[in-house]
């Protein structure tokens, strides 16, 4: 199936939850809204074969409205296709339902974007730290993180 | 006058002093943990392996810190690695060193983030500090042969260890 026809079907069954198709070289990115996130990647999943979640990842939009993404990358083993899903998250009390039960990947890829970026997965059976140490403060990946840590002074540039 | 000549190597006494035979046996019998964090520890099993062949001076990895003498932090420290160290460290049997390889170890290198520590000194007693990025093996070698300058240099080390006065560190 093609990715029109997929983004098609996608439509008909979500139409109110799309806001934005773009195909650029090739590649299918659809975003979609959040609340339904669990069921549009259950229907994905079962409706068109995609059973690899390649990554999930957040990305910070700093300065806009809603601030962070996050990004489903999805592939189809059989017919080795893929597809981009998005889904805007807002900066007060990010939070976005988990899809730890649709693919069982999903566990640790919530939990680095947890980690990293500070966006919450509800009801994610183990939403810890992975990747800094458990008693960090604060999530290093964002945009408004100071890159040498908040306890130092900020590079100031070559002094010579 | 008296004094025959001796027909063999002596008769089985040697006089020295108590420093230079505790600095020489600690010297050339230097034990390195086996422990490496990033690209120098690359570094770090080519200078053991046959073509450099640590060996050769004494110096024989061992995988555990309840056997070695020397630590030698081959890498980038990350903060969440600080306490992994630390305690690898305090299981090591006294007299211990510590060497910082490459830049990393040093100085935090070139990763000056939140998440590295900006060299291994800020927690740990350093005695050789290597620069590279990684070094050589033969950078990694002088360090070794600067440490043990350093522990030649040291006085009352055996008297330090059974409690009598304190290790008196000359300059090598």
């Amino acid at each position: 199936m093609s990715d029109q026809a997929i983004v098609e079907k996608l439509k008909a069954k979500f139409s109110s939850e799309i806001l934005d198709v773009v195909e650029f070289r090739g590649e299918t990115t659809v975003t979609m809204k959040k609340e339904q996130i669990v069921d549009i990647c259950t229907f994905m999943r079962d409706d068109f074969g995609y059973n690899l979640l390649c990554d999930l990842c957040g990305v910070d939009y700093l300065g806009k409205s809603p601030r962070f993404m996050v990004v489903y990358n999805l592939y189809n083993i059989s017919t080795k296709q893929r597809i981009r899903i998005k889904a805007p998250v807002e900066e007060q009390d990010a939070n976005i339902d988990t899809v730890s039960t649709v693919w069982g990947t999903a566990n640790w890829h919530e939990r680095e974007c947890w980690d990293l970026m500070g966006i919450k997965f509800n009801n994610h059976p183990d939403l810890r730290r992975i990747l800094m140490p458990a008693d960090w403060e604060g999530h290093p990946l964002r945009k408004d993180y100071p890159l040498q840590g908040p306890d130092r002074e900020p590079y100031q540039g070559r002094l010579s | 006058m008296g004094v025959e000549q001796s027909k063999t190597l002596g008769s089985g006494f040697v006089t020295t002093s108590l420093d230079k035979l505790v600095n020489w046996s600690r010297a050339s019998s230097m034990w390195p943990l086996t422990f490496g964090l990033a690209c120098c520890a690359i570094e770090m099993m080519a200078t053991g392996a046959a073509r450099f062949d640590l060996d050769r001076m004494g110096i024989l990895f061992r995988a555990s810190p309840r056997q070695a003498d020397v630590i030698i932090i081959a890498g980038t420290v990350t903060k969440k690695m600080v306490p992994v160290i630390q305690t690898v460290y305090e299981q090591m049997p006294e007299p211990k060193y510590v060497i910082a390889m490459g830049a990393c170890a040093s100085s935090g290198g070139i990763f000056d983030t939140y998440s590295t520590v900006q060299g291994v000194d800020e927690f740990l007693p350093v005695d050789v500090y290597i620069p590279g990025c990684p070094p050589r093996p033969e950078g990694l070698l002088y360090g070794l042969m600067k440490l043990q300058d350093k522990i030649r240099a040291e006085r009352n080390t055996f008297g330090a260890a059974i409690g009598v006065g304190d290790v008196i560190h000359n300059k090598a």
